[in-house]
């Protein structure tokens, strides 16, 4: 147990076994981005897989929702503490979008509209854990929360799941991306509340 | 706790004697973890509002009428007590004052980069810290802050920012007033605009680093704009915060 506040109360007293430590629940679904939102349109979006050998596979819009898509409904946890409950979503499963890729990459880097990077093992995109979604409550997802499409991996700190997503890069070698440069974790596991370097 | 300072109706500064503080960079926030007697905590992340190089930390915080830690922050806690932080946070949203010079050493020093600060209501927080800690470094990178609040009433820092523009050096404020301007503001009342960014911001042809920071609404709007005129999307950083997302 920390340092006790003297006067301090709190306000959410029950023990919620859904959230991780350190996270408290919202209802809204507040917005964190290092720089300007990226308005991209849909007629020039491109979804990239590109594997360690160079090998590159291509969708545009048209092609990208034409694969069958999944309805998850998933919590979700900021690294800036907010949690928010049952989000529904629509979006393509990776095992769906990897199963053309012929690979024994360990590590993919999401690379995003706008620069954005962010590393993850290969191990948690896969096995129904992971998803490039782009509806969000019923409705195209918004560019503010990373519309056209983003990744949606939520099983980690939500940073993980990089918004204005335009290609995903396998690798033999794991490259940290813009945060995890940036004295955030590498990995970001909520439950180990791995929020920042050394955690 | 080591002082309170009141700086609005419902905005304190808190003063922390901070035992090894390993400094920061101004822009760079803390988590603050209350914990109830029972052992229940709870965390929030709070911008540093002082220049590194201060010998006390300082945060303010605006009370947020349903928020369950910054009423205790700016009501309850009280100089003497305890209260449990971690930081310094943040490596993207930060000034530095010693950066900027020249890395290959050239002999005529290259012209700082001039600065645009863009706040929305509390978001001028961690852009204060960067305006105390170049003055503490005596960086002369020319600074200017465009700062949206509601009406005069809501102004952090106002008398500190009017002296330390006077003070001559590369400073310049521009309020832009929401509700109700005082009489003689430069500037209408409304919202910023692409023409306040560009009168009062920096031409995009000076190249201007870009830090804004306010409410999520604020912030995309201002960036927008300021991409829309013409800026570099990559030299504009942005620090957002949500009705609930505490001050990040």
């Amino acid at each position: 147990m920390g340092i006790v506040s003297p006067g301090f109360s709190g306000r959410r007293r029950s023990a919620d076994e859904r959230l991780p430590p350190g996270q408290y629940l919202v209802n809204d679904f507040p917005v964190l981005s290092a720089g300007p939102t990226p308005h991209v349109d849909t007629g020039k979006w491109e979804f990239q897989i590109t594997t360690e050998t160079g090998q590159t596979h291509r969708w545009d819009w048209e092609a990208f929702r034409a694969l069958p898509a999944d309805e998850p409904t998933v919590d979700i946890h900021c690294v800036t503490k907010w949690s928010k409950f049952a989000t529904h979503w629509r979006g393509v499963s990776l095992d769906t979008l990897l199963a053309g890729v012929e690979t024994s990459a360990g590590f993919v880097t999401a690379r995003s509209y706008g620069g954005y990077t962010t590393n993850l093992p290969l191990a948690d995109l896969v096995d129904g854990q992971a998803w490039v979604a782009y509806d969000y409550e019923g409705e195209p997802l918004e560019a503010e929360h990373g519309g056209p499409a983003r990744l949606l991996v939520p099983h980690l700190y939500f940073w993980k799941s990089a918004k204005w997503l335009q290609g995903i890069d396998l690798s033999d070698h794991d490259t940290p991306g813009f945060w995890e440069s940036l004295g955030y974790h590498n990995y970001g596991d909520p439950w180990r509340e791995q929020r920042y370097w050394g955690d | 706790m080591a002082a309170l300072r009141d700086e609005t109706a419902t905005a304190r500064t808190i003063v922390l004697d901070v035992p090894q503080w390993p400094g920061h960079l101004p822009g760079q926030h803390v988590d603050v973890r209350l914990t109830a007697q029972d052992g229940y905590s709870t965390e929030r992340s709070y911008s540093i509002a002082s220049a590194s190089m201060d010998a006390k930390l300082e945060l303010t915080v605006q009370r947020l009428m349903d928020g369950e830690v910054s009423p205790y922050l700016t009501q309850t806690l009280a100089v003497g007590y305890p209260l449990e932080l971690r930081g310094p946070i943040g490596g993207w949203f930060v000034w530095d004052p010693d950066g900027g010079s020249d890395p290959a050493g050239a002999t005529a020093p290259a012209a700082p980069t001039p600065v645009l600060l863009v706040a929305g209501g509390s978001g001028v927080v961690p852009l204060m810290a960067m305006i105390r800690a170049r003055a503490e470094a005596g960086n002369r990178a020319p600074f200017r802050l465009i700062y949206s609040v509601r009406d005069p009433s809501a102004i952090l820092y106002g008398d500190e920012l009017t002296k330390r523009e006077r003070a001559g050096d590369g400073l310049e404020v521009t309020y832009v007033y929401t509700r109700s301007a005082p009489p003689g503001s430069s500037v209408p009342t409304g919202r910023i605009n692409a023409a306040v960014l560009t009168s009062a911001g920096w031409p995009v042809e000076a190249s201007p680093a870009v830090f804004v920071c306010g409410p999520t609404g604020f912030v995309e709007a201002v960036a927008d704009l300021l991409v829309r005129v013409g800026h570099d999307p990559r030299a504009i950083k942005t620090e957002r915060f949500g009705p609930t997302g505490g001050q990040r």
